[in-house]
This record gives C-alpha cells, structure tokens and sequence, in this order.
C-alpha cells in the first residue's frame, strides 16, 4: 500500500486556488491583442502558461534569466506591447531588481509584473526562494504601484484593474494555495482605497494578502470570545496608500496593528506607521511579520502560527494591544 | 551600396565636426566618458546619416529604426550626434549636467528627443533591444532595431542572457555592435575582466559574427548591410577601434576614460582633430 501522493509539477496547476489569474489573464489576451506573456521558465508554477498555451506567439520564455527577462519586457513596452511577467517575487525584486526600477519604473513603461510565491508562502523552500523584501523595495520605486491581493478573487481583480494605469504595476501573491476570503468579485476592487472587511470600535487590523483571512476568523473569535470588536482592513495596495482610511483607523479605535507576510521594516507596517506618525495623533501600535529574521524552513501554515500571522497569532496579539496605553488628546475631535 | 566618395567625404565632415562637438559637451558638462565617445564617431555618423530610418521632425515616428546605446556613458557623442541630427537645438547643450536639465550623463529617454530608451547601467540594453525586436515583429512592421553595446560591458551576465535570447528567438531584425575599445575604467579588457576570445564567444551563442575596423566607414558599411540582409541568425558586428580616437594624447590612454579639458587642451584637442583624417 503506497503512502504519500503522487503528482508532478504539471498536476500542480489544477490543485491552486490562484489558477483563476492565469484564466483572466487568458480572458484579457482575447480583448486585447498587445498582451503579452513572459516567464522565465516558470510558466507553468506561475500559471502563465495557460497564457502562454493559449496564445503561443505572444509568450516569450526567457529561460532561466531574469534580469534579460525584465530588460526584454521593457523592450516589448517600448515597442508598442502590454507585457504580463510572472515568476518568484525574490527573483523579481533581487535578482531583476534593477532591471525592474532602471529598465520599467525609470521609463515609467506599461509592464505588470506578477510576482509569485511572496513572503513564506513557499516555505519549505527556505529562504532563497521566500521573499520578505519585496514590498520595502517595491514600494521604494518611483512610478510603480504596488498591490498585495488578499486571495485569488481579489488578484483576479487586480489584474482586470491594472490595464488601467499606464504605467509598471507589481502584483504580489503566494504559491497559490491559499484559500479564499472573498465569496465574489463584485466587491468594489479599486486600486488605492482599501476595503473594510469587517467594522469594528476597539482596534483595527490592517492587513495585505494572506492576513486578511485570517484576520477576518480572529475578529469573529474575538468578538463572540473577549467582546472586542476589531475593524478589520484589506491594505490591498501598498502604493499608492490609502491614507484616509488609517487616519480614520486612529481616529475612531485608537488601537492599530499591522499584520504581514514581509519583514516588519518596510512593509505595510512600515506604511502604514508612516501615516500614523505624520498624521500626528497618538495611538497604540504594533507591527507583525517577520521580526527582521530570514524565516524557518517549514509548510506555510505551520510558518504562520510560529510567526503569529494565523488567527491564533493574530488574537493573542490583539489581546497584548488591547491592554496598551496611549497618550490621550483632549483637543481631538472623535469622528474624524 | 558601397560607400562613395562624396559620401565619404560629407561623412568625415560629420565626423570631425562632432569629434569637435564631443570636446565643447565635455567641458559644458565639467567632465564626460570622453575616451569611450571618441571611439563610438564613425559607427554613429553611419548609423545617423546613413542607415537608421528617422525623422528627427518627428522623434516618434511609429516606423522609424530604433537605436539603443547600451553603453550609456556615451551620452557625450550621443547627444550632439542628436542635437547634430536636428532633434534639438545644439545650444541646449550648454547645460549638459547642470541643474535640471534633461541632459545628463546618460541619456533619459523621457526627456532626451530621439534617444529610445534611457540607458547608463551597463548590461541593460541588449535585452531591450531584443525585446523591441521581437515586439516589432509581433506587430508586423519592418523597422530594424540598432543597439551597441561597449566591450567592458560586455562583463556582465546579463549581456549573454540577451544574446542567448536573441540567437533562441533568431531576432535577425536587430543588428548588434560592440565598440572593442579594448579599455574599461580600470584598464585594458584583458587585464581587468579577459573576454577574449570574443568573436568565439558571440558564436558560440549563436551568432553571426563581423570583425571590422570600426574606424572605417567601408568595412562599417559592408557589415552593416550585410547584416541587414542576414536571415539566418542576429549579427553582431565588433568593432575594434581606438578609445579616444582622434585626439592624440587620449588615444589609446586608459586615463581618458573620464576626463576634462581645460580651454588650452580644447585648443590642442581640436587642431588635432582638423588635421586628421579618419575613416
């Protein structure tokens, strides 16, 4: 009696969830024709290759190159064409680093760029195929947009969305394994304005990509269990930020706590401290990711208990918030 | 078409004028990649009066040839060679690396009329340039692509990742030069980083090789369309020709990679340039 499960690289593509961005990536290539497709040989972990099995002449592979990658789809941008490139975040933002920022924000060219397994999301893989950096260093690229969908629907959207900005846009999911929070598209995706994905009065849980969910379980336990009732925000596009809603995050619950699968040091914690601090109102804050370490090696849910980005991590966290102190303001007008 | 002599005579002209255009940009900017612009004239007075297909009265002609100067730090000849041309008035010049103007050292080609693409990090334009070949073709339309790229740059990985994908896609609408100086900053090729054997390398990657004089204007020529007419694979024509060639105290000098000029050198400089002939 055989033990374990047997399935190769090419099963993959039909166990993901995130296989519907390679379907509205095939979809999108039908309406417009300067689609373009490329990988570095990983079209198939990436799920262009559905892409690419649909429209062959308009994929390039680049091998096992990334820096020509980036440099030819930014040579495919100059000439005319919309180029779609997917392969691992670390691969994306260090390796092609500066083919990314020189070659496509630099020229501000119209190239999205699908970067997959980001974060711990490919845990078992170990560091050199994790990517906790890409956020901080994405963000710190002029003319570049930055969106950090929160499952496969909300990717689905985002990458519907970004053939409206004629500029680079990074497009930044996991393995995609990783379960759905949204039960529909219809939702209201717009790039730059986040989504409140639950109210609440005594905290706010901002979020990006897999925390979402799992923020949305722990204000449920939260709520029913310790009586807090946690606003839960969906930080769907790191850049541009939307401002407006953390300000009103301070403003009406005091209490705030960022949870991401990055580094804590220029991410969405980052971000999103950065707004708090020049917004100038005190509030109790925290930032949770990976506490400037390279991760362990390890399956993506075991990962995100140890590092307190699953629902678990997340209401322990928000309980140590909650008992917090902040400076009170008298002058402050409540209701923002 | 071989190359006549009225033709070769209005090229020479060009040529010295923008050897001399080189000198006053170096000294407007306080400093340029002097050394690696003088010995990139002849393939770009080629290119500009002669073989690229442009309308300087319209830098965005959708039909037009592309041109990518790969080594960047070029800029020096590539914006007068640009001003020259009659993309912009040659005055503008007079702020190359000053306070917001659109010239620096490396050309941005947002703001730099007829430069296609913004270049400066070595390694970079090769793959660019394969990328707009292959777009042209997706496209359907005819025009070429030029890129030349500089021969220390040819250092970095990723100029062989480009010409791996330019022999896998057989971009034969893309013509691809190296000026072989044979100097980077720190000195000669062989010593700081050896590439040879060059030409074998460039074959070994699947491409069609031309070694020329890159300081003669016939065996530029010949090259050039013969690779224009090139079916089978892309072309990469190395040009071996002399870093700072037409000022004799730069030439073959790795010191004159980067340099200035003070108002006696310019004079020196330019007396030298008249007298020679070149090409």
């Amino acid at each position: 009696m055989a033990v374990g499960l047997t399935w190769n690289v090419y099963d993959a593509n039909t166990m993901t969830q995130a296989e519907i961005y390679g379907k509205v990536l095939c979809r999108l290539g039908e309406e417009n024709k300067d689609i373009v497709g490329l990988s570095a040989d990983l079209a198939k972990s990436t799920k262009i290759g559905e892409f690419a099995a649909m429209f062959p002449d308009r994929f390039f592979n680049a091998g096992v190159a990334e820096q020509n990658m980036f440099g030819m789809a930014a040579g495919l941008a100059k000439a005319g064409l919309i180029p779609f490139v997917s392969t691992m975040a670390v691969f994306t933002t260090m390796r092609a680093g500066e083919q990314v920022r020189t070659d496509i924000c630099y020229q501000n060219l119209n190239v999205k760029i699908i970067a997959t397994h980001g974060g711990i999301s490919f845990g078992q893989a170990g560091t050199t195929h994790q990517c906790t950096e890409d956020i901080a260093i994405t963000r710190a690229m002029a003319n570049m947009t930055v969106i950090v969908p929160a499952d496969g629907i909300e990717c689905a959207n985002a990458v519907r969305a970004c053939l409206d900005i004629n500029g680079p846009v990074y497009i930044r999911i996991g393995r995609g394994f990783e379960p759905n929070c949204y039960t529909t598209d219809a939702y209201g995706f717009e790039i730059g304005k986040a989504v409140e994905m639950n109210p609440g009065t005594d905290i706010t849980l901002i979020c990006c990509g897999i925390t979402v969910l799992q923020a949305l379980e722990a204000a449920r336990v939260l709520e029913k269990s310790a009586g807090i009732s946690a606003r839960v925000i969906n930080m769907h596009t790191l850049k541009p930020l939307d401002g407006e809603i953390i300000r009103k995050a301070v403003a009406e619950t005091r209490r705030i706590i960022t949870f991401e699968d990055h580094n804590i040091y220029g991410g969405l914690g980052s971000a999103v401290a950065e707004v708090i601090a020049e917004y100038g109102k005190s509030c109790a804050f925290a930032r949770v990711g990976l506490p400037d370490c390279f991760s362990l090696v390890g399956y993506p849910e075991d990962l995100y208990s140890h590092y307190k980005l699953d629902a678990d991590g997340i209401i322990e966290k928000v309980k140590e918030v909650m008992g917090k102190d902040f400076e009170d303001d008298d002058s402050w007008e409540d209701g923002f | 078409m071989p190359i006549t002599d009225q033709e070769l005579r209005e090229l020479r002209g060009h040529a010295k004028q923008l050897r001399k255009d080189i000198i006053d940009v170096t000294f407007w900017a306080g400093g340029a990649h002097i050394g690696g612009a003088l010995s990139l004239v002849e393939i770009l007075i080629l290119l500009y009066y002669k073989y690229l297909h442009i309308d300087p009265g319209h830098p965005d002609m959708p039909e037009r040839d592309r041109f990518i100067l790969s080594k960047g730090h070029a800029g020096v000849g590539f914006a007068p060679m640009l001003a020259r041309r009659g993309y912009f008035d040659f005055e503008l010049l007079k702020d190359f690396n000053k306070f917001n103007s659109p010239f620096g050292m490396h050309l941005d080609g947002n703001k730099v009329k007829g430069a296609d693409v913004s270049t400066g990090s070595l390694g970079h334009g090769l793959s660019m340039a394969v990328g707009m070949a292959l777009g042209a073709r997706l496209k359907g339309r005819s025009w070429r692509t030029y890129c030349v790229l500089g021969d220390g740059e040819c250092n970095e990985g990723s100029v062989w990742e480009a010409a791996m994908a330019a022999a896998h896609y057989k971009t034969t609408n893309l013509i691809t030069f190296v000026d072989r100086n044979k100097y980077s900053v720190d000195g000669p090729t062989e010593t700081v980083m050896g590439i040879e054997p060059f030409a074998d390398k460039w074959r070994a990657f699947g491409f069609i090789v031309k070694e020329v004089d890159g300081h003669s204007y016939a065996a530029l020529s010949q090259a050039i369309e013969e690779a224009q007419a090139e079916t089978k694979a892309p072309v990469v024509i190395i040009a071996h020709t002399i870093k700072g060639k037409g000022v004799d105290f730069m030439e073959d000098d790795v010191r004159w990679h980067y340099g200035g000029l003070d108002s006696d050198k310019i004079v020196e400089a330019k007396r030298y340039i008249e007298t020679a002939v070149i090409g």
